[in-house]
């Protein structure tokens, strides 16, 4: 028994709960609140399963899908994005991306469990959801894709991250375009899910599905960083020139893509202002009950601030990397927010001018909501902080494919390309430009 | 068959003057048929009376084929509705519908400046939609169409309580029902009445003015095939745009010619100066 841990502890970097013991007291704390948080959260969602969700939930008839959903989506994004973007590099060979493979695909797993943690205690009957999505599957239905596709991607990613241990490269090479194939097709029909209901306006057309597929990539960019730029707080050592090279890429990358979502967020705006079914949503989101949401959250936060902090921080300086994403991660979950609430407050009946339905409905999330919420994301986080230590920073080992011709390099780990008749110190001087 | 040879060539051509208005109806009709069976045998089937009204209304000859039989649906008079609710309270009863939820509800529209009316009174249910957008969302087959009356029905066991169908809806015709666990809908009263044997369900025999008519569309003696079978007075349904084809028919119900196809009395001229 002993002789296999050690081996593992070889092969995968992976120093078990001894490295949790040599871990400071504040940072077994942090670990504690956080599995604190979490089993709290847990316990309110079971009195709340018990209770029945119908009495301690703010949702209501009109207003279905609350906080929890909102939560939900902000992980599964979370989680896709993490897949997207670290592909770039163990999948499509994108040298620089690669050292940030292992932490991003281990933090996607950990992101799409937290996201069913959280669902878990919003689908009132999850028990049957295991046997009748099987038995009884509806496939024209846009939930039972997003929910089978996410189950496969789930299963891809961990086998994927299984050989990212074994450092079989090819296969987790498989996988991983695997993963990525069906986590973008499940990802796209979460946007469909809401995209392809007619009753309403604000949500339907083909304007989710491919937001949400650039939104995951701009969340993914901004997780990868935050929790690289987190490590490198937590353990310097984590950071070689060759992750260096990786989040100037990965904050190069994050740059175009909130430049994207911008503009997908101007437009929507502005074709809402015009539309006649949406202008009411809009104009809430600008200047009504979302507003602070909208524009202190989504907009300042999720875009505005990271967008100028990382181009001042030209990919280099991971102080304000880590501050810069940490709070875009705040309004991105605003992001998802906005897209979940306010897609709901208005009737369908409105347009139909009774008086029921002349108000937009309000919703305030309870406390059993947000505590459930929470109880997911104190699970990402404590499995992170948890992941830290236990995995030895994700880096002990070399887990990413080197390409032909090249090697790694002792003194910076970045990977080196020896031109014909170079020595491996010829190749190094030259890249270093050692002279 | 023996067919007689004709050489096209040889024939002189008669111009199209002599065509019959009759002849032509036939070959349009023809065409109709040929696009019937060709080009959406399947589609028409399962298209809603509402557009066979519009045929209707334009004029052609169309026989109506309706994808259910019994075809079962609902007319409301909107101008007999008074706001009893005495339908909401029967409905409650009849289904066991928890305080908190309704399956029907009837919605108060206020005007200003009509000299006739200042409040109108719309009852809203399940419009049990030919293509109905719940049951496409359902991930487990939970709400399904029945394949006989065309009644969007629950099987409360699949149910997972996702309430992506309550979001689908574009008429609010659902909730969750903590009792049942599981999406509780209007199912015409199908496990509590019709399946009994009964003929109405309980909002249509609660109503004291007859706002609510529910029948089978398919047989031309239902009140609701009468009601909806008419040119003159207009017949709608709720939120067309969303394409969900509708077997809840609004009208205001309240005209002289409708009593009169009622009554069996087709086309009696009422002179109003007399009258």
């Amino acid at each position: 028994m002993t002789g296999s841990m050690v081996n593992i502890s070889k092969r995968w970097g992976y120093h078990g709960l001894d490295a949790l013991k040599k871990a400071s007291p504040g940072y077994l704390m942090l670990m504690g609140a956080f599995a604190l948080l979490a089993l709290a959260g847990v316990a309110v969602g079971l009195h709340g399963m018990v209770t029945g969700y119908h009495y301690v939930y703010g949702v209501s008839r009109e207003i279905s899908w609350g906080i929890l959903i909102s939560a939900y989506v902000f992980c599964v994004v979370t989680s896709t994005g993490l897949c997207i973007i670290s592909s770039i590099g163990h999948v499509f060979g994108g040298e620089a991306f690669m050292p940030i493979a292992k932490r991003a695909v281990f933090m996607s797993i950990i992101f799409m469990l937290g996201g069913f943690c959280i669902i878990f205690f919003d689908i009132e009957n999850p028990f049957r959801m295991a046997i009748y999505n099987v038995i009884s599957p509806n496939l024209s239905s846009n939930m039972w894709w997003m929910g089978t596709l996410y189950g496969a991607y789930l299963v891809f990613m961990i086998i994927e991250y299984y050989f990212l241990l074994e450092q079989n490269h090819s296969l987790s090479r498989l996988m991983g375009f695997f993963g990525l194939v069906v986590g973008i097709a499940a990802h796209s029909n979460l946007g469909a899910v809401f995209g392809m209901l007619h009753g309403r306006p604000f949500w339907y057309g083909p304007y989710l599905p491919i937001y949400f597929i650039f939104s995951a990539a701009m969340s993914g960019g901004c997780a990868i960083m935050f929790v690289s730029t987190l490590a490198w707080k937590i353990n310097p050592e984590i950071m070689n020139q060759r992750m260096e090279r990786s989040i100037k890429a990965v904050c190069q990358v994050t740059i175009f893509l909130i430049s994207t979502i911008m503009f997908f967020t101007i437009w929507k705006i502005v074709t809402g202002m015009v539309s006649h079914d949406k202008s009411l949503v809009i104009m809430a989101l600008v200047n009504g009950d979302y507003a602070i949401n909208f524009w202190c959250f989504e907009i300042f936060l999720g875009m505005v601030l990271p967008l100028f902090l990382l181009l001042r921080s030209r990919g280099n300086n991971f102080n304000m990397i880590m501050w810069a994403t940490g709070l875009m991660m705040i309004g991105i979950f605003f992001m998802r927010y906005d897209i979940v609430i306010p897609g709901q407050m208005i009737s369908v009946y409105h347009s139909l001018g009774v008086e029921e339905a002349l108000d937009t409905i309000k919703y305030t999330p309870s406390f059993h909501e947000i505590m459930a919420a929470l109880s997911g994301l104190a699970v990402i986080c404590f499995a992170y902080f948890a992941g830290e230590k236990m995995l030895n920073g994700h880096q002990l080992e070399k887990h990413e494919i080197v390409p032909e011709g090249g090697y790694i390099c002792p003194g910076c780990g970045a990977i080196h390309f020896m031109e014909e008749g170079e020595t491996e110190e010829d190749a190094m001087k030259r890249h270093h430009k050692i002279w | 068959m023996n067919f007689p040879k004709i050489d096209l060539n040889k024939l002189k051509n008669e111009g199209t003057e002599s065509v019959t208005v009759k002849e032509r109806r036939n070959f349009l009709k023809l065409g109709f048929a040929i696009t019937g069976v060709y080009a959406s045998g399947k589609i028409l089937s399962l298209s809603s009376v509402l557009n066979d009204v519009a045929y209707a209304s334009g004029g052609a000859d169309f026989v109506e084929k309706y994808p259910y039989n019994p075809h079962y649906s609902m007319v409301i008079r909107q101008s007999l509705c008074i706001d009893c609710e005495k339908c909401v309270e029967a409905c409650n009863k009849t289904n066991h519908v928890p305080e908190y939820g309704y399956r029907t509800r009837i919605l108060t529209r206020k005007y200003q400046g009509q000299l006739d009316k200042k409040v109108e009174f719309i009852p809203v249910l399940c419009n049990h939609c030919n293509d109905a957008p719940c049951v496409r969302a359902c991930p487990t087959k939970a709400t399904y169409k029945d394949a006989v009356t065309g009644i969007v029905r629950m099987e409360s066991k699949k149910c997972i309580g996702c309430k992506t169908c309550m979001l689908a809806c574009p008429y609010d015709a659902r909730y969750f029902s903590a009792e049942r666990h599981a999406i509780d809908k209007c199912d015409f009263c199908w496990d509590e009445r019709l399946s009994k044997g009964e003929t109405q369900t309980g909002c249509s025999s609660a109503c004291p003015t007859g706002a609510r008519t529910f029948g089978n569309l398919t047989d031309p003696e239902n009140i609701v095939f009468k009601l909806v079978h008419q040119l003159e007075e207009s017949v709608w349904v709720l939120r067309p745009e969303d394409g969900t084809k509708p077997n809840i028919f609004y009208m205001k119900g309240n005209m002289v010619s409708v009593d009169n196809i009622l009554k069996g009395q087709k086309f009696i001229y009422t002179d109003p100066a007399k009258s």
